[in-house]
């Protein structure tokens, strides 16, 4: 039990800073001008994001939901912060299918903030939440989790 | 108003809460500019004279507490998760309040007049008192007391002593009051630059270090132990202050330049161990601001040391300068060009909903444009420095170089501004309404 308290939101927060190291590289690949590896890189950060979100929407989320009877606070939002940077996401591919690597870096500036302003909130407030009261079923949430296959987006 | 279609905006107040403190506070620095040219190089002769308060008073106030206060009504509901009530007419109030009595402080410094130092402080009173309260409701409501939350905390409660010294001593020059203003004056610029300003960045390095550099994040000992450390060696240090023990003075004194240097230290290093890898104007602003704070204490502990070193004018003229030009206008200046153009972005995209191409950041504000406006204020800090040394030589051309880079970070601003208008009314009618 005791090692369970921290347990949601340090898995959790692990693929955040997993997801900020895959962000580094595909930022680094684009300023050296290397459209080929920026190509590779980003596929694999586009990929990790996304199975990232899909841990949360479904399986942390609902559960969250089921058990504090709130589906329009704290989990509503971070859905629509998903779809924002997913939308981010896809327009970064988009230039970087161009080829328009000045386009790609600005809008990379764009999803760090937009990411790290999500991560805040999730680190700080949402996952200690989830902990609290997720407490006693931690484990088995984190094992769904586990389980969750990386599949394209709904 | 245009509804927020269900976005994340709730958490986020409306785009004018912080931008009206963020476009205001460049042009105080230019005033700044035209009072140095104004007086000339006496105004380097002392910190006491009326003319350098009036000149510190529109950097701090005018300038630093400006931007903070804007940017704490943005980062509040964002870091901290929860909500200034009525953000937009608290702003707007705050704003007002605050931009005129900046104003009649240093016209009442200058004139040496008490009913100016009356309309500050009335002015001055309301703005910081209705800031406070905001403030302190939403810091006290905050769900999680993480590093972060408690640092802010402490900076708050050190703003809340700086703001009543202030007002104190206001009240001298207006009313007589009865203060011993030395005293008072040294607990004020010290429980303001060191308890406020330097918590204030500790609390928001903590969180805007680690996320936006990509380093590992701040030791957790520290975290816990620097805002206490500055909090409780601050109020020992005004004891002895008061009470005129210096010996107790010196090692209470010592044990905070200490811990500022660690703080610089601690930065310093995790900003060298940063995975990303891509040159940023803000990163540069980091540097100097923690290069400076370092040198602030380093030059406040040998002036310790050598007597000549701590009798000389200069040596308090070069601390402010290093404090308030070196560390706080350095980190604030870089965070106002990350900050408004990503909120121009935020909002624009929230509210065009993909019926126009939105700019990316970059063409909102380029880099390019960062980096002149940069190398324009690491200017104005080295002649600043030097003019406090020289004043005959380097008082003209420090004020040239401060106008110029307030002016250009001011017109950078609102060039981002005038996009993000442009942008919206370029919307047909009925799809605003939408
Ligand atoms: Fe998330």
């Amino acid at each position: 039990m005791g090692e369970n308290v921290v347990a949601i939101a340090e898995f959790l927060t692990a693929e955040h800073r997993c997801c900020d190291e895959n962000f580094a590289v595909v930022e680094e690949a684009a300023q050296a001008g290397d459209t080929a590896r920026c190509q590779r890189e980003f596929q694999q950060f586009q990929a990790a994001m996304e199975w990232h979100f899909q841990k949360e929407e479904e399986e942390l989320f609902p559960t969250f939901e089921q058990t504090t009877g709130n589906t329009m606070g704290p989990t509503r939002v971070m859905r629509l912060e998903h779809q924002q940077m997913r939308e981010a996401l896809a327009e970064m591919q988009g230039a970087l299918g161009q080829g328009d690597l000045d386009e790609f870096l600005g809008q990379s500036e764009t999803l760090l903030i937009l990411m790290q302003q999500h991560n805040i909130k999730e680190e700080q407030i949402l996952y200690p939440m989830c902990d609290r009261f997720l407490a006693s079923n931690a484990a088995a949430v984190i094992a769904a989790m586990q389980a969750v296959s990386a599949h394209p987006p709904a | 108003m245009i509804p927020s279609a269900g976005l994340s905006l709730e958490q986020a107040p409306p785009f004018s809460v912080p931008l009206r403190f963020f476009l205001t506070a460049p042009w105080f620095l230019v005033l700044a500019a035209l009072l140095m040219l104004w007086q000339g190089p006496g105004i380097f002769a002392s910190r006491w004279l009326p003319a350098t308060l009036a000149l510190t008073h529109l950097l701090t106030l005018g300038f630093m507490a400006q931007v903070m206060l804007g940017a704490l009504m943005q980062m509040l509901p964002v870091v901290v998760g929860v909500v200034v009530p009525r953000p937009r007419l608290i702003a707007a109030l705050i704003h007002i309040l605050l931009t005129l009595g900046t104003l009649a402080l240093a016209l009442a410094f200058l004139a040496s007049s008490p009913f100016g130092f009356q309309i500050a402080f009335g002015l001055l009173g309301v703005a910081f008192g209705v800031a406070l309260l905001a403030i302190h409701v939403a810091l006290w409501r905050a769900p999680v007391a993480n590093g972060t939350v408690i640092a802010m905390r402490w900076a708050l409660l050190a703003l809340l002593v700086t703001v009543s010294l202030g007002l104190l001593l206001a009240g001298f020059f207006g009313w007589g009051w009865r203060v011993s203003v030395v005293i008072a004056t040294d607990l004020h610029a010290v429980w303001g630059l060191i308890g406020w300003v330097v918590l204030l960045v500790a609390g928001v390095a903590y969180q805007v270090v680690p996320m936006f550099q990509i380093t590992p994040p701040y030791p957790p000992q520290f975290v816990r132990g620097f805002a206490a450390l500055v909090g409780g060696g601050l109020a020992l240090w005004s004891v002895c202050r008061v009470e005129q023990w210096s010996t107790a003075m010196r090692v209470t004194g010592t044990v905070l330049a200490v811990g500022l240097a660690v703080f610089a230290a601690t930065t310093g290093r995790l900003l060298g161990q940063r995975r990303r890898k891509i040159g940023d104007p803000t990163l540069s602003y980091w540097r100097v601001s923690m290069a400076s704070l370092a040198v602030t204490a380093l030059l406040w502990l040998s002036s310790r040391l050598i007597p000549t070193w701590a009798q000389a004018p200069q040596t308090d003229l070069l601390l402010g300068i290093l404090l308030i030009f070196g560390f706080a206008v350095a980190v604030i200046n870089g965070m106002l060009c990350k900050i408004v153009p990503f909120l121009a972005w935020f909002h624009l995209q929230a509210q065009l909903l993909g019926r126009a191409r939105i700019p990316n950041m970059k063409h909102l504000l380029p880099d390019a444009a960062i980096r002149r406006q940069g190398w324009a204020y690491l200017a104005a800090f080295l002649l600043l420095l030097a003019a406090a040394v020289d004043p005959a030589i380097f008082t003209y051309p420090a004020a040239l170089a401060l106008g110029v880079t307030g002016a250009w970070l001011g017109v950078n601003l609102a060039g981002v501004g005038q996009i993000y208008h442009r942008l919206l009314q370029s919307l047909p009618a009925e799809a605003k309404s939408a």
